[in-house]
């Protein structure tokens, strides 16, 4: 639970315009949707495991945003709070996704084997691959909610799933509370090792109660394919590698997921998941895929013209520095990633990275030639 | 809800009229803990067992009094709010501490924490409080500041005088686990009440939300603006929710009367002076704090007291008076003699940086203030600064001299 007065009932002894939070310095999805209305009409439920309105919204109320920036504003605390907070949820989820609407279904296609070409994305340029989602166990609540014994449990069952990969997944998993120094410094040198979350969008919704307790980091031996337990979401998967061959980096992002999924079904357990929202996660804005592609890429003639910005758009692409979200360029190597998560499939997000990118390297070398770009403006996708 | 707004049988209003009646059966009546009705039970997913936080890396006083058995019994109960075990323990538990400085590791929600958690927060509290045991022991409240003798010290030393505590509004959530409208109701119930403050205690109220960028900075400049807390100590345990609704800062026109509203308390009451009238100060203080009690009382209000604990407040460590009375003193010879450290222990004192709490001395100016808390009187207190800072600068004069200074014996403690 996250913290504050989570015994609801006690709170109806004041009425909604005496808790009603005050949004008005607020820029967050939540903060566009929530009204005095809907917070009266949600504000007495309960999800089954009791996460409330005001556990939803409370990292959307504590960080107010940014001008620029358009955080989401709001949590899950299980896979119920989709559906008890629909009347909240859904318009977030319209606005943030694009336009996805409460009766939209979303497709899931985790075949590699679909995806065009993506095994040649120029290495002079393309330094790295990587692919990365998100999964939730069905019957367990969220980061946000989740006591200890839950997490444990999580941790648990991951590890007994993760431990009967083989092949090029075989692998080793390494908690956070037991690591030696030797396994921290390596992890980091190999760039796995995640941290304690300081962002206060993270931590206002007691994402990071109890750490490092029950958190760790799972990778087969080649380190290309990694797992992290407990972080943001249940579990964080993640393929990587050097170099621009996107085609493994999918094909083997989307055998590990597979394999891993056939294992807890073994078990009797599943992923959060259903037709109108795809894989349920922690944020809603990583629902549908939770998938984010991208590479580390070259640009640094591209990214200086005046229309960057709009080729991205309209490739459905966006940039971050290389450190990841929320950091800067360096070099002029960017982070290049889709934009979407939910109304397309695996195979359709990634294919627009892997065309996309391949564009913006052509468009890269005409500027190094001195030509320039416009024949080669590409159309909205 | 009226229930929560009435009062409760241990006000020292009502303490002092069974006294008179009864004596010392009224004194032994009071001292048997008040029967709080715990709320409905937690439902929980897990056994006790699986949910108890791993401990075996933290040096706090909560992660030291804490058992698997304790937990057990608790941690599916929860205070007529709501306030449960986990709840009270999530600093702790994300807190480990550190080697050196031993941190609490728990705070209360409501004033009936102190009750339904008491099997923790006993034991807590007596290592805290250097063995204060809330179970058979009473504290002393004195505000009566006229009995502050030598309290004015040598200016050429003490560049500054402070004394702080704190006050809960009775009947309203602590900060830990107060909603949005009690955080208000608790401002508005505070504010109403010091605007209500005449003559040299008149001043004005800055709300956080609404202050302009002029008010923002000569409060800067005053050093009296509060932040939003960053410490992981104060945000895990869930303070800073919402901030910076229904927070604000007032103060008196002349500067030397100062109320935080809704930080880590309810509120966080300061009366400061440069120079070295500590009498002064606390005089003001005392009237300060008096007049406050006085004017929410008018309109149906107390402070949370009890006779075991005094003063309720957010964090044990602040239980019984909440008092720190302190000066800014230049100390730069007896700061070097390796003698310092034992001779503040002695006076029962404490020093700090001037930047306060964590923070390092400069150009030899030191803070020095009381380490107790509970089990001795604001007076007490105040006197045991009073005479130790006195002893200080004597010392340190007696060095300039180049004379010897002897390590005073160790004051007794509960007195």
């Amino acid at each position: 639970m996250p913290f504050g007065n989570t015994h609801n009932k006690f709170k109806m002894n004041y009425s909604a315009e005496q808790e009603y939070p005050d949004l008005s310095q607020h820029n967050n999805h939540m903060a566009k949707v929530l009204t005095l209305e809907l917070y009266s009409k949600l504000r007495d439920k309960e999800t089954p495991s009791g996460f409330t309105l005001d556990d939803v919204i409370q990292t959307g109320v504590d960080n107010p945003g940014h001008p620029f920036i358009m955080t989401v504003g709001c949590v899950a605390g299980d896979e119920e709070t989709y559906d008890v907070f629909k009347d909240l949820m859904d318009p977030v989820i319209e606005d943030r996704h694009g336009g996805y609407k409460p009766s939209d279904k979303h497709k899931t296609d985790l075949n590699a084997e679909n995806l065009q070409g993506g095994d040649d994305l120029d290495p002079n340029y393309v330094l790295s691959s990587r692919v990365r989602t998100g999964r939730s166990i069905r019957g367990f609540c969220l980061p946000p909610h989740c006591s200890r014994g839950e997490r444990r449990a999580i941790e648990q069952l991951s590890i007994e799933a993760l431990d009967s990969l083989e092949g090029d997944l075989k692998g080793k998993y390494y908690a956070l509370k037991n690591m030696t120094e030797e396994e921290q410094q390596q992890l980091i040198d190999d760039h796995f090792l995640f941290d304690k979350p300081v962002s206060p969008l993270l931590l206002a919704s007691g994402m990071a109660r109890d750490w490092p307790d029950a958190r760790g980091i799972w990778h087969n031996d080649n380190k290309t394919f990694l797992v992290w337990v407990n972080e943001e979401d249940h579990l964080r998967v993640i393929s990587m590698q050097k170099g621009g061959n996107m085609r493994e980096v999918f094909t083997r992002f989307c055998t590990g997921l597979t394999k891993i999924e056939d294992l807890f079904k073994n078990r009797g357990h599943e992923f959060m998941w259903n037709e109108h929202l795809g894989y349920v996660l922690t944020c809603p804005s990583n629902l549908g895929t939770g998938l984010r592609a991208g590479v580390h890429v070259k640009l640094p003639n591209l990214s200086k013209h005046e229309k960057f910005g709009d080729i991205l758009k309209r490739l459905r692409l966006q940039k971050r520095g290389t450190g990841g979200v929320d950091t800067a360029a360096v070099g002029g190597v960017f982070d290049i990633s889709n934009a979407d998560r939910l109304g397309f499939s695996e195979v359709e997000l990634v294919q627009m990275v892997v065309d996309g990118v391949n564009l913006l390297v052509n468009m890269e070398k005409r500027l190094e030639g001195g030509e320039d770009i416009e024949d080669m403006m590409p159309e909205q996708k | 809800m009226a229930s929560s707004f009435s009062r409760i049988l241990s006000s020292r209003r009502n303490v002092g009229l069974l006294s008179l009646v009864g004596g010392s059966v009224a004194a032994g009546f009071l001292l048997r803990r008040e029967r709080v009705t715990a709320g409905e039970p937690l439902r929980r997913r897990y056994p006790a067992s699986a949910d108890y936080p791993d401990l075996r890396k933290h040096n706090n006083c909560m992660a030291s009094n804490l058992t698997p058995a304790i937990y057990a019994k608790l941690c599916d109960k929860t205070t007529p709010n709501g306030f449960t075990l986990d709840q009270a323990i999530q600093t702790g538990v994300d807190n480990p501490g550190h080697p050196f400085i031993k941190t609490v590791g728990m705070v209360a929600g409501d004033e009936e924490s102190y009750e339904v958690f008491a099997d923790l927060l006993d034991p807590v509290i007596k290592e805290r409080h250097n063995g204060y045991d809330p179970r058979n022991m009473r504290h002393p409240t004195d505000l009566d500041a006229s009995k502050i003798h030598s309290g004015v010290f040598d200016e050429r030393y003490v560049l500054s005088s402070r004394v702080r505590t704190g006050r809960s509004i009775r009947g309203l959530s602590l900060p830990p686990a107060c909603t949005r409208a009690e955080r208000r109701e608790v401002e508005r119930v505070v504010v109403d009440a010091l605007a209500g403050l005449k003559g040299d205690l008149a001043g004005r109220y800055y709300s956080l939300t609404q202050m302009t960028d002029k008010e923002q900075q000569q409060l800067i400049d005053d050093h009296f603006l509060f932040d939003k807390p960053v410490s992981p100590l104060l945000t895990c345990a869930g303070m800073a929710r919402d901030w910076p609704d229904a927070r604000g800062i007032w103060h008196n026109n002349e500067k030397t009367f100062l109320i935080w509203v809704n930080e880590e308390d309810h509120t966080r009451v300061i009366s400061m002076e440069k120079g070295g009238n500590m009498k002064r100060v606390f005089e003001r203080f005392c009237k300060g704090l008096k007049e406050v009690e006085r004017l929410i009382q008018e309109r149906g209000w107390e402070f949370m007291w009890n006779e075991r604990l005094g003063y309720i407040l957010t964090c044990p460590s602040n239980l019984g008076t909440g008092l720190r009375a302190g000066v800014h003193v230049k100390l730069p010879l007896l700061s070097k003699d390796p003698r310092f450290s034992k001779i503040l222990d002695n006076l029962r004192l404490q020093k700090r940086g001037t930047g306060g709490v964590d923070t390092a001395a400069v150009g030899g100016v030191f803070d020095i203030s009381n380490l107790d808390r509970l089990g001795q009187s604001e007076v007490q207190l105040v006197q045991t600064v009073v005479d130790g800072v006195n002893y200080l600068i004597e010392c340190e004069k007696r060095l300039e001299r180049g004379q010897d200074i002897k390590v005073p014996p160790p004051l007794k403690q509960f007195k």
